[in-house]
């Protein structure tokens, strides 16, 4: 039972941090058609650009964390200007072989810039573990967890409550009638792109402590946030939060009661099964994908 | 006429290969372009002649290449037996994916086929009574010929000749088939070719298992001429090399996709003398980017096109 607990409190944990990864993908394959290979690649710089901050300039803990999600914001909003502005009217495999591309050079990229060495990313906290009754927590986790949930909250609210967030679920909707209204399409393409590019930094700068930072540290994040979105039904902000939450508690218990070797499984199994069974993901009220 | 007197020499050149190379380096290039154009060839059938992204192909490549190579090793067969056995093992894993996955189309295709991969790749590294995990399998013994031993890099450069030509005819007797036009008219316009009677999931399995097949048939070939086989025979590298092969060479053409491998072969050796490895995949992943942006129908297609407005402007 203690054991139980444990695993999903540690779920949850890496489940915020798949949420994270899953709305910013979520908002990219649902708004702007793009299937984003590169979505992994934000991750890690997210985790190398914390690294640079803190380890080389020296930057306290949590400018450097701000440091890594503008990076990735900027780094996304440099790609769609660059990269997928201009192929916009291509067929989605098209975008989708460049996106292959840019995940190839990104991460290949990174490993030239931090070499192939994985590096541990220091942090202010505690090491000696927080103790909550059976319950054992280190404080970075503690501080991951609540720092995933502040993030969500944000994006929700961005999406909800603002115009921006309006314009987005419009293109969203349909980009023709959104454009006929006067949304700026162009602009809301990069913003989106930024967004979700911030948002997988974000992950990728908070999991990086607590694992460790190394070039292809991306490709499983990549597949982890396909995952969530199958998962949470394209486009689906609430699915992609519970869809995260939900992979992350199922790779704990799947990596404590079946085998640990087997953890990076739950999630392929998880595309596969959702995919054939239920495509418009566990949560969809309606069809949405055909 | 050009282009026939330009085949024939190619052809020639490829035949007496072994000859003029300066050196067996040279030759073993030529023998993995071989093992890569098999893979590029059957890759195309899908994704050229379908229009659907395996994005899983190294999994065939991978299941060829250990069932192989188990069967050498742990029952002795001879390579003979043992490559049709791969192939009909990656036929099988082929047509399993094709049935759950070719429901869906696009994306949601390629993610099925990536995570696929990932699984049967976990089960390489984790299986150890089966696959010796992540140390992989050492000592696959080189194929026999009758009394002779294709031990050597010549011999086998023939070997792997003759099963890429036979893979060309394949694909050529395939694409040139009723299944081929059926394939073409599924991709162009499927709910207009299923309207005049054409079983759409039939068909589109269909090719997937003989493109899983030849994959496997490769795989076969990898793993009796390195003698070794380990998890990164699953390696995404080998399905994304694959992938800018048949996009480069040109998709849907039968001769694209063996260009395709001599020149992605090729280039990263040469690439190897100019610059130094690290550059090499990101040179890679730009080389993709720009091809996409710049040569979408690839080298075959804007080859032909650049024929046919010379023809007509000699006309």
């Amino acid at each position: 039972m203690e054991q139980l607990l444990q695993h999903l409190v540690n779920g949850l944990v890496l489940g915020g941090t798949y949420a994270l990864l899953g709305i910013g993908l979520t908002l990219i394959f649902g708004l702007m058609n793009v299937v984003n290979f590169a979505h992994g690649e934000f991750y890690t710089l997210g985790a190398y650009a914390a690294f640079g901050a803190l380890a080389l300039a020296g930057l306290p803990f949590f400018v450097a964390l701000a440091a890594a999600i503008a990076t990735g914001a900027l780094l996304g909003a440099l790609c769609e200007r660059v990269l997928l502005r201009p192929l916009r009217r291509e067929s989605i495999d098209t975008v989708m072989l460049v996106m292959i591309g840019v995940w190839i050079a990104m991460q290949n990229a990174e490993l030239l810039v931090w070499g192939g060495v994985a590096r541990s990313i220091p942090h202010p906290f505690p090491t000696a573990p927080l103790t909550l009754g059976p319950l054992n927590i280190a404080p970075l986790r503690l501080f991951v967890m609540a720092a995933a949930a502040g993030l969500i909250g944000a994006a929700w609210l961005l999406i909800q409550r603002t115009r921006l967030g309006t314009a987005m679920r419009a293109t969203f909707q349909d980009r023709d009638t959104a454009a006929l209204m006067g949304v700026p399409i162009g602009r809301i393409h990069t913003i989106t792109f930024a967004f979700g590019s911030a948002l997988a930094a974000a992950a990728g700068a908070l999991l990086g402590p607590v694992f460790l930072a190394y070039p292809s540290m991306g490709d499983l994040a990549s597949l982890k946030a396909f995952s969530v979105v199958i998962l949470g039904g394209l486009g689906n902000l609430a699915g992609a939060t519970l869809g995260g939450l939900l992979l992350g508690v199922a790779e704990e218990l799947g990596a404590g009661y079946v085998s640990s070797g087997y953890r990076d499984a739950v999630g392929f199994v998880a595309i596969i099964l959702v995919l054939i069974f239920r495509p418009a993901g566990l949560f969809a009220r309606a069809e949405r994908i055909g | 006429m050009i282009v026939r007197a330009l085949l024939a020499a190619a052809a020639l050149a490829l035949v007496t290969a072994p000859a003029w190379l300066p050196s067996p380096y040279h030759l073993h290039i030529l023998i993995m372009a071989g093992i890569f154009a098999i893979l590029a060839l059957s890759l195309n059938l899908l994704l050229g002649y379908t229009g659907q992204l395996s994005l899983g192909h190294a999994a065939f490549f991978g299941i060829g290449a250990y069932t192989s190579a188990l069967l050498a090793l742990k029952l002795e067969w001879s390579f003979w037996l043992a490559l049709p056995c791969a192939a009909v093992a990656s036929g099988i894993a082929g047509w399993a994916i094709g049935r759950l996955a070719l429901k869906l189309r696009g994306a949601y295709f390629v993610l099925v086929t990536i995570s696929f991969a990932g699984v049967i790749s976990l089960v390489s590294i984790n299986w150890m009574e089966l696959t010796n995990g992540p140390l992989g399998l050492p000592g696959v013994p080189p194929p026999d010929f009758g009394p002779w031993s294709l031990r050597t890099k010549r011999a086998y450069y023939y070997l792997v000749l003759a099963a890429a030509a036979f893979t060309y005819l394949v694909c050529h007797r395939l694409v040139h088939s009723r299944i081929g036009r059926a394939l073409v008219a599924l991709r162009e316009n499927e709910p207009l070719a299923e309207s005049v009677g054409i079983d759409g999931t039939r068909y589109l399995v269909l090719a997937a298992v003989v493109s899983a097949a030849l994959a496997g048939v490769a795989g076969s070939l990898y793993a009796h001429y390195t003698r070794f086989v380990s998890p990164e025979v699953f390696l995404f590298t080998y399905t994304v090399t694959m992938v800018i092969m048949v996009i480069a060479g040109g998709q849907g053409t039968l001769l694209g996709p063996v260009i395709g491998a001599l020149l992605f072969t090729a280039l990263p050796e040469a690439l190897r003398e100019a610059v130094a490895w690290q550059w090499q995949m990101l040179a890679y992943g730009v080389v993709l980017v720009v091809l996409v942006f710049f040569l979408p129908r690839g080298i075959v297609p804007s080859f032909e096109r650049w024929q046919r407005r010379r023809a007509a402007s000699l006309r």
